[in-house]
């Protein structure tokens, strides 16, 4: 259909067309919770779909462009003859539709396939809708339509307010008095000069941008008109009866100085204002930069710290006095950490988007299962790292349509139970120490332990004895493979495959994932995620000739055991007593069969480590120091042999020496 | 542009082809396609990786980038050798995987013709055939010619058989 002869442009469109339909989705969703569509709203569709209709259609991408020219005219129509009986639902599923085949063709685009869907059906519905939206709305149509074309010059008074903070007010108020300038005979403005005028930003700001003007169209075009400026905080358009009141300007006068008429003002720059703008609240002044620019910042950042230990721990400075070179060397590590929260920050996106986008899936799924289903999200604003967003929005989709087709019931269950007719399902997210906790929960039906153990019977898939697990080891056995307590496949959910990938993607990126749940109460699964995954406190630790890193954060204590403290039990597994309490030992060098000549518990030092309320005591030979360490993955080569048991990825140290990092969560969970 | 680029790779194969980087294990000369080969560096500190194949020595930091290194005498089932100063770890970069060969040392770089490149004997035995796609006749020499992408993904096939 097309040929990719312009890779930038390429990218640029599909950018800025996702981010349209994106908020195309949004805009949709929100209109069809309130079953209408107000003003704003269509407005606001009418003018993503004449963009994407513009620019697909530069990028010669017709099917798209005459979809969106289709849903375009259905809008036109919409807003221009406010039609009042609209099936609100079909309207939105209409349109929802067209957004998929917009989206699926994006991502064929990006994949570089030819974008091959064809839209005539779709665009065939969209005309059928719209002319039976005609048909219905004719008698009122032709009175609408005769109210239109009442001519004669009309005066009418615009008083503009910008949003706060939107800068600019004064180019803002040319940019308008510009576009005024086709449709208006006679313009006048307070305050008068804009672009040499310093005070005018001020003036505009405490008083509003006020306009007088003669103009042959009605009121509702031009509320329009000025409906459509950028940043519009607040309108207000009167119209003047008589000429007297059309300029007051005199009164004024003494309050603004020498207001005077502007006319000759005229220039030719045609400067339409860009549609970019119009994305909400961006007050501050964004630009959009390529992530994979971020990583490679991030991994020289991530070097620098590397070299910078290098220098300030060479080995050639031992023994060395060097009052001033550490303080210089103080200064530069509180510069390149400070440069290290910042690339970390520029790589915080909230979650707010991934969360909307469930609100969309939430629909789909009631109106096929004909479920109530509340969707309360809390939280949005919470930020993680850019990587980890893309890592859990999957899995949490999954967790949304698990709970929606297996947990919450349907209406008429739910009033048996003496259940409110809709199911709440919440999605929140918030910080806890260096982790994000985002959790699912649904008030459906809830897990029942004896169907869940029946089916880890019949699947092999129990451990240990029924009787001792307890309540969670219970509920996660529903993470293992191969496990579905639905009896039967439905379109959403149930495959078996659903909650071992979800728990796999979460651990992939260094999170847990935890099941609550009690009958008839609902299931509440969290999701523990890691802030960031890139750079981290660690406590260097040697065993033999091989050095580990244990995450800071998970370190409670470390010491040199005394000889009695140590128990060991007829299964020769090591225990340690602390402070009245009896901890397992793990010997690293045991466990990655490591030669190392200390052995004896009382010659090395023992780190005890603690996640998720489990204690583990690891042995090693000593201490090394601690240092803040970037973790990079394990060469994708050996990755591929297997997951290694305890290994989390490795790092460089200050001398060039690689260090692997311990997954205590892993150790503790194999344990 | 974009042609011009196929046209420079195009090219730029061109002048590699045919040519090989030769090494040898014990008495036996290797050789290894030269558009594999990044770079060739001397034996460096290498940190271990538990859990993996006997041949799989560990983990090396090139330069920032880390990446494992293969002990290829001990990849083709031979008596290991200690590492002196003539050993060298070939990097190379197959499907772009980086990945260094550990060999005794390395030869040096040899046009081979066309016609010179034969088929291995058919041989029902012998596990070291596998990795050995052609042979290559230079004057009274002959180069054994490695199949490099076998050599990283023949082992998973291996490794299932061992756990069976």
């Amino acid at each position: 259909m097309s040929e990719y002869l312009n890779e930038p442009m390429l990218e640029v469109f599909l950018f800025e067309s996702a981010q349209l339909i994106e908020q195309l989705e949004l805009d949709i969703l929100s209109s069809d919770n309130k079953k209408c569509y107000t003003e704003a709203a269509i407005n606001e569709i009418f003018r993503i779909m004449h963009t994407i209709k513009g620019s697909s259609a530069m990028m010669m991408f017709h099917e798209i462009s005459g979809l969106a020219h289709s849903i375009e005219d259905l809008f036109y129509y919409l807003r221009e003859d406010k039609p009042e009986c609209i099936d609100c639902s079909a309207l939105s599923d209409l349109i929802l539709e067209g957004i998929d085949f917009i989206k699926i063709e994006l991502e064929k685009i990006r994949n570089e396939n030819e974008a091959d869907g064809k839209a005539t059906s779709l665009i065939e519905e969209i005309k059928k809708f719209l002319s039976s939206l005609k048909k219905e709305n004719s008698s009122k149509n032709s009175i609408k339509t005769k109210q239109q074309p009442d001519s004669g010059e009309k005066q009418y008074r615009a008083t503009i307010y910008f949003e706060d903070g939107c800068e600019m007010e004064n180019i803002r108020g040319y940019t308008i008095i510009h576009n005024l300038n086709d449709l208006a005979k006679e313009i006048y403005h307070i305050p008068k000069d804009l672009i040499e005028d310093e005070d005018s930003i001020e003036l505009i700001r405490r008083d509003g941008f006020i306009i007088y003007l003669k103009t042959e169209l009605s009121y509702e075009k031009m509320f329009e008109f000025f409906n459509q400026t950028v940043f519009l905080k607040d309108l207000e358009l009167i119209q003047l009866e008589k000429d007297d009141e059309f300029l007051p300007v005199q009164s004024v006068e003494k309050v603004e100085r020498n207001v005077q008429l502007l006319s000759e003002e005229r220039s030719n720059a045609k400067e339409r204002i860009n549609d970019k703008e119009i994305q909400s609240n961006s007050h501050q002044s964004i630009i959009s930069v390529n992530v994979a620019k971020l990583d490679k910042l991030m991994d020289l950042v991530g070097e620098m710290v590397i070299a910078e230990a290098m220098v300030i721990q060479n080995p050639d400075l031992k023994g060395l006095e060097l009052n001033d070179f550490y303080k210089a060397t103080a200064q530069l590590s509180k510069i390149t950490s400070e440069i290290q929260d910042m690339v970390m920050s520029v790589r915080m996106v909230p979650l707010s988007t991934t969360f909307h986008k469930m609100n969309r899936i939430v629909r789909d799924m009631c109106k096929r299962l004909e479920k109530k289903v509340e969707l309360k999200i809390i939280g949005e604003e919470t930020e993680v790292d850019k990587n980890i967003i893309e890592h859990i929005s999957d899995p949490l989709m999954h967790l949304v349509r698990n709970a929606i087709d297996h947990g919450i019931e349907s209406v008429k269950e739910r009033e048996k139970k003496g259940k409110t007719k809709s199911g709440v399902l919440t999605l929140e997210a918030k910080n806890s120490g260096s982790d994000v906790l985002i959790i699912v929960k649904d008030d459906g039906k809830g897990l029942r332990k004896e169907k869940i153990l029946k089916k880890a019977r019949e699947n092999n898939l129990l451990y240990k004895k029924e009787e001792d697990m307890s309540d969670r080891e219970i509920f996660n056995l529903i993470l293992l493979p191969g496990f579905s307590t639905k009896e039967k496949v439905t379109e959403f959910s149930g495959r078996g495959v659903g909650m071992d990938v979800v728990s796999k993607n979460i651990e992939t990126i260094g999170g847990t994932l935890t099941v609550e749940s009690g009958v008839d109460q609902g299931t509440t699964i969290t999701l523990k995620l890691p802030l960031t995954l890139a750079i981290i406190d660690g406590m260097n630790i040697k065993v033999g000739e091989s050095i580990y890193t244990i995450p800071t954060i998970s370190i409670r204590e470390s010491f040199r055991p005394r000889e009695e403290d140590i128990i060991i039990d007829p299964d020769h597994n090591e225990m340690l007593m602390v402070r009245g309490q009896c901890y397992p030992i793990l010997r690293i060098h045991k466990m990655h069969k490591i030669d190392t000549k200390v052995t004896r518990f009382t010659d090395g030092i023992i780190i005890m480590v603690e996640q998720d309320d489990k204690i583990l005591c690891i042995f090693a030979d000593e201490l090394i120091g601690q240092q803040q360490v970037v973790v990079k993955g394990l060469p994708e080569y050996i990755r591929n042999f297997k997951k290694i048991k305890g290994l989390a990825g490795c790092t460089l140290l200050g001398d060039g020496r690689i260090s692997l990092i311990l997954d205590i969560a892993g150790i503790l969970n194999v344990k | 542009m974009k042609e011009i680029i196929n046209d420079s790779t195009a090219l730029e194969e061109d002048t590699q082809k045919g040519r090989f980087l030769t090494f040898s294990l014990d008495k036996e000369s290797y050789g290894l396609e030269i558009r594999y080969v990044t770079e060739i560096i001397g034996i460096q500190s290498i940190t271990q990786v538990p859990e993996l194949p006997e041949y799989v020595k560990g983990i090396i930091n090139l330069r920032g980038k880390i990446i494992p290194v293969m002990d290829v005498r001990l990849r083709f089932k031979k008596e290991p050798r200690g590492y002196n100063d003539r050993t060298c770890v070939i990097v190379v970069d197959i499907n772009n995987i980086s990945i260094g060969l550990i060999v005794d040392s390395v030869t040096e770089v040899i046009t081979i013709l066309e016609e010179e490149i034969v088929d291995p004997p058919q041989m029902n035995k012998g596990v070291q055939n596998r990795y050995i796609n052609k042979i290559g006749k230079v004057g009274n020499d002959v180069k054994l010619l490695l199949d490099c992408e076998k050599l990283l993904t023949e082992d998973e096939l291996e490794d299932l058989h061992d756990a069976l």
